[in-house]
């Protein structure tokens, strides 16, 4: 028998919407964690912002701003960091702020739009269409083909760029690719779970699949299943006691990293790093 | 693309003409030129700071010179580096990156097996292979990780030297390996380099220099170009700016800039 929560449709989308969600965030975060990017994934979220002001503002559908916005913002910050890596943490800061104020203005502008930040930063996870959800989908062929397809360069370029470049591969072109794909997946969080969460469920799962596996390959999966099992937990447990989804899907996520944590040093301590 | 067949055969493997490269307003490398042949083994040293590391940038168009010209293997650098094996300072990677030896060792064909796709069955034996010539027969599976600084600057040789290249360039490398792992490696580089293949090394250990190499270059912005390899401590203390101790030789030993003000470390 189905549990009281899958009774109702909103329900059934919210708990796709975290399955789907986790899939990309499994892929794109390990990446995110194991290049130490996860500043300019922030980055690029809360520069998003500034792509929903726009978006408000000349009365587009909110994805029409944040996607191209997102985008746009990321490969600024990926072209400030192979300029200057020391400066870069600086131009991904000035953009993430910007991003915000600029969202922020542009909505006071917006005559007659009630702008509800909280909405924004925590996401409306049970709010989700059909529409929504085929558009998830869409990005999670899109995520796990690029990343198949183009392991070994992603890997390469990864580990070590300058040898990379020098090997042969397209650098730039990767790097840039990269964070198109953290910008369009960031994109795609914010919908669900919203802004605040966006690094949350970036890094936390990915950071309990670092936990249990020393490969790339075996992190992954690891990382989905637990972000599947945190958004899914979180759900139940914000039904149930009746508080914010994407709160307490986080809340759950820390949780489980935090046993994670606890389990791993116990078990396996003194290994490696 | 051995470099008996190569049509760059008969080149030399670097060529810099007047090279100068500045970051911002400090000038790291000056007014460079300088050649080495086909099959020489030089050694590059100098104080921290000095340029070295730039220097090899330079070679292989990681950076471009803010003016002069450099070739590698008689072309400009970005079209000969793929003929180039790179072995960076071991400390420079992320030591705990999720991958094992042997995907390590596969990234030296990852540039030369077209975008997208894997490898081959062949591919992993050729660098299973390499990790067994090394020593490292058991560590193909580890994750890297697991190994210790001298095996894993090991693995960085084997993913050099699985594309076959003809000329091979290394940023000090053994800076995180005892004396035992050094012999071991500047062992290798010497079979290496008898068999033909260009040798251009980075290195603080100034042993090395008279044991293995065969022309030696300090630099400290300038470059100074020693073709016989021979050594004297005048050129060291010209090189330096200060007396360095050369009786250390065999011995892991570090050379401080003695210089006051030198500005950012550009290695």
């Amino acid at each position: 028998m189905l549990p009281d929560a899958l009774h109702y449709s909103f329900m059934q989308h919210a708990f796709a919407a975290g399955i789907l969600v986790s899939i990309a965030c499994g892929i794109v975060g390990t990446l995110v964690v194991v290049n130490r990017m996860s500043f300019i994934a922030g980055g690029v979220a809360h520069a998003a912002y500034g792509g929903l002001g726009l978006a408000i503002f000349f009365g587009l559908p909110p994805v029409a701003g944040t996607l191209p916005f997102s985008v746009a913002s990321s490969l600024v910050m990926g072209y400030a960091a192979g300029r200057n890596r020391e400066r870069s943490d600086a131009v991904v800061g000035a953009i993430w702020a910007a991003g915000m104020a600029l969202g922020i203005i542009l909505i006071e502008l917006t005559p007659g739009y009630q702008s509800d930040l909280m909405s924004y930063l925590f996401g409306s996870i049970m709010a989700i269409s059909m529409e929504h959800l085929m558009v998830m989908l869409f990005l999670d062929v899109i995520v796990c083909g690029l990343f198949f397809v183009f392991f070994k360069e992603i890997l390469a370029v990864s580990y070590d760029e300058e040898f990379a470049a020098i090997s042969g591969i397209p650098t730039v072109l990767f790097r840039y690719a990269l964070l198109g794909m953290i910008a369009c997946t960031v994109v795609m969080l914010i919908q669900a779970v919203g802004l605040i969460l966006v690094i949350a469920l970036f890094t936390i799962p990915a950071s309990i699949a670092e936990l249990f596996s020393k490969n790339i390959r075996t992190m992954m999966p690891i990382a989905v299943c637990a972000g599947s099992f945190c958004t899914t937990a979180g759900l139940f447990l914000s039904w149930t006691l009746d508080l914010s989804a994407g709160a307490t899907i986080i809340m759950v996520a820390c949780v489980v990293y935090g046993v994670a944590y606890v389990v791993r040093s116990a078990a396996g301590a003194g290994r490696g790093y | 693309m051995h470099s008996g067949t190569s049509t760059y055969g008969k080149t030399n493997a670097i060529e810099a003409d007047d090279v100068t490269f500045s970051y911002g307003e400090g000038v790291a490398v000056d007014h460079v030129s300088f050649a080495i042949s086909r099959g020489d083994f030089l050694g590059i040293i100098g104080p921290n700071g000095g340029g070295k590391t730039t220097f090899l940038k330079l070679l292989l168009g990681l950076l471009r010179p803010d003016s002069g010209s450099i070739e590698l293997l008689g072309a400009k650098p970005a079209k000969t580096r793929t003929m180039v094996g790179y072995i960076p300072q071991e400390t420079s990677l992320n030591k705990s990156f999720p991958v094992t030896a042997r995907d390590v060792v596969l990234m030296g064909l990852a540039g030369r097996r077209g975008l997208g796709g894997g490898f081959s069955a062949k591919d992993r034996t050729e660098a299973d292979t390499l990790l067994e010539r090394l020593g490292l027969s058991d560590m193909v599976m580890r994750p890297i990780g697991q190994l210790s600084g001298g095996q894993r600057q090991k693995v960085l040789l084997a993913r050099a030297l699985i594309s076959k290249p003809v000329m091979l360039v290394l940023d000090e490398p053994t800076a995180s390996v005892d004396a035992m792992g050094e012999d071991d490696i500047y062992g290798n580089l010497k079979t290496l380099n008898t068999g033909g293949v260009t040798i251009v090394l980075v290195t603080h250990n100034i042993g090395i220099i008279s044991r293995y190499v065969k022309s030696v270059a300090c630099i400290n912005r300038r470059l100074y170009f020693h073709p016989d390899g021979h050594l004297d401590e005048t050129t060291i203390t010209k090189t330096f700016g200060c007396p360095v101790d050369l009786i250390a030789h065999g011995i892991p030993h570090r050379v401080f800039n003695c210089h006051s003000g030198g500005g950012s470390d550009a290695s």
